[in-house]
C-alpha cells in the first residue's frame, strides 16, 4: 500500500512536527485531523467567531498590522493587498490560489489534505474584513486527495451553518465553491488563474491594466490569495497581531511552511520561524534536515522553487527573509529548497528546470515560447555531449534576449565573483519566461567549468578565397 | 459514450449554477465528460458548449490547453511518473526506463490490454517524496524498481479497484451546497453596494 517512510503515521509524509511554534499544523498530528470533529476540539472556527464579533475593518487592520506576508511566491502583505480594490466597485471576489505547482514546493497540498477546515475558516476570515461575497477555492487539477478532503470539509461545514447564508447566525453570508483544475503550470499565476476560472485558456493577462486587485474576475475587484497564506488567518484571528508578531521578526512576522528535497539526509516539510532561521539550520539542524545524504559534500541548492537562482555554500547564512534573500541574487518564492550534493551532474539537473518551464510555456509572448525552447534544446545538446563551446555563449545570449541586463546571482568566493541583487527585467508577460533562464544561469555562472569539460571546441572552418 | 446522461446533465446543471457566468463550469464539466466516458468525446464537447453557452470550438480550445483532457482513449490506469528536478535527482530517470521496459512501451504509451498508460509528468507537489508517481492521480512516493513492479502486479490482478477509480474520476467526493444553505452565485450585474455585513462602512 501507501509507503509513508517519510514519517511515521499519523504524520503526512514527508512533514515533520518539530518543538517551534506551530501557526499553520498544529493539527497534523492528528490521524483525523481533517473532520470537522478534530477540528471543532482543537479551537476550529473560533477564530472565525473572533473575527464576525468585531467590525470587518477591524479585522482587516489586524491582519494588516500582522504583516502576513503572501507564501505564494511574491511575498506582498495580504493586509495591503485587500486594500487595493477599488472604491465603491462591488462585487468583490475571493480567489484561493491552491494550483501548487513550482517545481520543489510542497506545502499547500499538504495544508489542504490534512486540514481543510482550517483553509475554509481562514478564507472566511478573509472575505469577512474585506467585504468580498463570494470565494473560488482553485485546487490542481492533479490532486485528487485534496479535492476531496476540502469538497467533504465544506459539505462538513455547509452543514454546520460556518459557511452560507447568515454564518452563525450573522450579517454575513458568503458561499465557497470548490473548482478544480486539469493540468497546466501557468495557471498558478493568479491572472492565468482568473482566466481559467472564468473557462479559458488559462492563459496570463497584462499587468497593468489587469491587477486582480483592480480588475479581476468577471472584469470585478478579486483577492488572490494563496492557500498558506489564507491558512495563516484562524491563528491570527484567534491570538492576535502582536502574538503574530512576536514569533519572527518585523519585517517577516510568524512562520512559513518550507519543504526540502534532494539530497539531504532528511528532506522533509517544515513549519520554520520566519525571517531567523538560515539555510544552514534548515539543511544542517538536527531538528530538520539533519545534513546531506551519505556524507557528502553541498554542492548548490535552490533556495525558493526552480525558478530562484541558486546558492552554494557561500549562502549557507542566508535567513528566511525575502530583502536577505534578494541582496543575496535569489528569492524566497514558495518556500521550496532543492538540495544538490556533490555528486550531482549540474548541466543535467539544470535541464531538468529548463526543460519545465519550456514546456509551461503558454505561448502568448515570444521571448519565452521561442527563447525556452531553444534553451532547452541547446541545453540538451551540451547535456549530451553533443555540444559545442559555441553553444555556451548562445545559452546566454537567448537568456538576454528573454532578460536584457544583469541577471541576478549569487557571490561565491573561490570563483572571486559578487552577487548581482534580485529581481531581473524581463521581456515578458509573466515569470515563466525567466524561470527557463534562471536555472542555466546559475549553473554557468556557478558551475561554468562542468560545461565547458563537456563540449568540444568549434572547428572553424576557414575561408578561403576560391579565386585570387 | 457521446453526450452527458441524463444524471451528469443535473450534476452539470449544479454546478453551473455555483457560477455568476456558466462558462466557468467549462472545466469541471470537461472533467465529468472524461469521468462518464474515459476521456473528452467531441460529442461532449459540442453539448458542454451547449450547456454553457460557447461553440465546441471554444470548449475544445479550452480542453486543448489543459494536460489532464484527453482526446482519445487512455488506459484504465495512467501512470505519471514525476520527471522534474527533485525527482530527477533521486532517480526518475532510472525509474522511467524501468517502467518501460516492465511495461514494454514507451512513455506515452498504453499496454496492449488496454490497462495501463505511461507517461511522464511534471512535478506533483511531492518533492520530498521523490521519486514519486500518480496512478490516475493516486500517490506513490519513494518509488523503487520492485514498488514499481508490485504496483503493476496489484493493478494487473485488479487488487487496487477499490482505491483507485478507473481513468477519468479524479476526486471521488463533490461539493455539494444544500439549497436552504447556500446563498447562491453573485454576478456583478446583480450588485450595486458593498455587502450587508460590511454596515455601509468598506473595509479599509
Ligand atoms: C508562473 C507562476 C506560477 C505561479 N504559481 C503559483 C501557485 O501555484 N500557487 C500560488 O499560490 N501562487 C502562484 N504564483 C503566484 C501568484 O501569481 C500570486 O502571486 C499568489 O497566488 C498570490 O497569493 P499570496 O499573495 O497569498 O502569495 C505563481 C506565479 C507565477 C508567475
Ligand atoms: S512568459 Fe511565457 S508563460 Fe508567461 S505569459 Fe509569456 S509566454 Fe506565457
Ligand atoms: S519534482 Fe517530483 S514531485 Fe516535485
Amino acid at each position: 500500500m501507501t509507503s509513508n517512510p517519510g514519517g511515521t503515521w499519523p504524520h503526512a509524509p514527508g512533514f515533520y512536527v518539530g518543538d517551534r511554534p506551530k501557526i499553520v499544523t498544529s493539527r497534523f498530528e492528528y490521524e483525523d485531523s481533517y473532520t470537522l470533529q478534530r477540528f471543532e476540539a482543537t479551537d476550529g472556527y473560533k477564530g472565525l467567531r473572533a473575527a464576525l464579533a468585531k467590525p470587518a475593518a477591524e479585522v482587516h487592520e489586524e491582519v494588516r498590522n500582522a504583516t502576513v506576508l503572501g507564501r505564494g511566491g511574491a511575498g506582498f502583505p495580504a493586509g495591503n493587498k485587500w486594500g487595493l480594490t477599488p472604491q465603491g466597485v462591488w462585487p468583490r471576489y475571493l480567489v484561493v490560489n491552491g494550483d501548487e505547482s513550482e517545481p520543489g514546493t510542497y506545502k499547500d497540498r499538504l495544508l489542504m489534505e490534512r486540514d481543510p477546515h482550517q483553509l475554509i475558516e481562514g478564507c472566511l476570515i478573509a472575505c469577512y474584513a474585506a467585504g468580498l461575497s463570494q470565494c473560488f477555492l482553485y485546487i490542481r487539477g492533479e490532486m485528487a486527495l485534496a479535492q476531496e478532503r476540502v469538497a467533504t470539509a465544506l459539505n462538513e461545514a455547509y452543514a454546520a451553518g460556518y459557511v452560507g447564508k447568515n454564518i452563525l447566525g450573522s450579517k454575513f453570508s458568503v458561499d465557497i465553491v470548490l473548482h478544480w483544475g486539469a493540468g497546466a503550470y501557468v495557471v498558478g499565476e493568479e491572472t492565468a488563474l482568473i482566466e481559467s476560472l472564468e473557462g479559458n485558456r488559462g492563459m496570463p493577462r497584462l499587468k497593468p491594466p489587469y491587477f486582480p486587485a483592480a480588475i479581476g474576475l468577471y472584469g470585478q475587484p478579486t483577492i488572490v490569495n494563496n492557500v498558506e497564506t489564507l491558512a495563516n488567518l484562524p491563528w491570527l484571528a484567534r491570538n492576535g497581531a502582536a502574538a503574530y508578531t512576536a514569533v519572527g521578526t518585523a519585517t517577516s512576522p510568524g512562520t512559513r511552511m518550507v519543504a526540502v528535497s534532494g539530497h539531504v539526509k532528511r528532506p522533509g516539510v517544515y513549519e520554520i520561524i520566519n525571517g531567523t532561521t538560515t539555510f544552514r539550520d534548515l539543511i544542517y539542524g538536527e531538528e530538520f534536515c539533519q545534513g546531506i545524504r551519505n556524507g557528502n559534500e553541498l554542492k548548490a541548492f535552490v533556495p525558493g522553487g526552480g525558478s530562484a537562482p541558486w546558492f552554494t555554500e557561500d549562502q549557507l547564512d542566508v535567513a528566511f527573509e525575502g530583502p536577505q534573500a534578494g541582496a543575496a541574487g535569489s528569492m524566497l518564492g514558495s518556500g521550496a529548497v532543492m538540495v544538490m550534493d556533490s555528486t550531482t551532474d549540474i548541466p543535467r539537473a539544470a535541464l531538468t528546470l529548463t526543460r519545465f518551464y519550456a514546456h509551461e510555456s503558454c505561448g502568448k509572448c515570444t521571448p519565452c515560447r521561442e527563447g525556452g525552447t531553444w534553451l532547452e534544446r541547446i541545453l540538451s545538446r551540451v547535456v549530451d555531449g553533443k555540444g559545442t563551446d559555441a553553444d555556451l555563449d548562445q545559452l546566454l545570449e537567448v537568456g538576454q534576449s528573454i532578460c536584457p541586463g544583469e541577471f541576478p546571482h549569487a557571490s561565491n568566493e573561490k570563483l572571486g565573483i559578487t552577487a548581482v541583487p534580485f529581481p531581473y527585467r524581463m521581456n515578458t508577460i509573466c515569470f515563466v519566461g525567466p524561470s527557463a533562464y534562471a536555472p542555466v544561469h546559475s549553473a554557468l555562472t556557478l558551475f561554468r567549468s562542468e560545461f565547458e569539460s563537456r563540449v568540444t571546441k568549434r572547428t572553424l572552418i576557414p575561408v578561403t578565397a576560391v579565386a585570387q | 459514450m457521446a453526450r452527458l446522461t441524463e444524471e451528469n446533465i443535473r450534476l452539470a446543471r449544479e454546478i453551473i449554477s455555483r457560477y455568476p457566468k456558466p462558462r466557468s463550469a467549462t472545466i469541471p464539466l470537461l472533467h465529468l465528460a472524461q469521468e462518464q466516458d474515459g476521456f473528452v468525446t467531441n460529442e461532449a464537447m459540442e453539448h458542454i458548449g451547449q450547456l454553457v453557452g460557447a461553440t465546441s470550438a471554444e470548449v475544445y480550445g479550452t480542453a486543448s490547453f489543459y494536460e489532464m483532457f484527453k482526446f482519445e482513449p487512455v488506459g484504465k490506469y495512467l501512470i505519471n511518473i514525476c520527471g522534474t528536478m527533485s525527482c530527477a535527482l533521486m532517480g526518475s530517470e532510472e525509474l522511467m526506463h524501468h517502467a518501460e521496459s516492465r511495461l514494454g512501451i514507451h512513455m506515452g504509451g498504453t499496454t496492449a490490454d488496454g490497462l495501463i498508460t505511461l507517461e511522464r509528468a511534471e512535478c506533483q507537489a511531492a518533492c520530498t517524496e521523490a521519486p514519486c508517481l500518480q496512478v490516475n492521480y493516486r500517490y506513490r512516493f519513494r518509488v523503487t524498481a520492485e514498488n514499481f513492479d508490485t504496483l503493476v502486479d496489484q493493478l494487473q490482478s485488479g487488487a487496487l479497484e477499490g482505491e483507485i477509480p478507473a481513468h477519468g474520476t479524479v476526486a471521488a467526493v463533490r461539493q455539494h451546497i444544500p439549497a436552504d444553505k447556500g446563498v447562491g452565485a453573485v454576478a456583478p450585474e446583480d450588485v450595486t453596494e458593498g455587502p450587508a455585513w460590511l454596515d455601509g462602512k468598506a473595509a479599509l
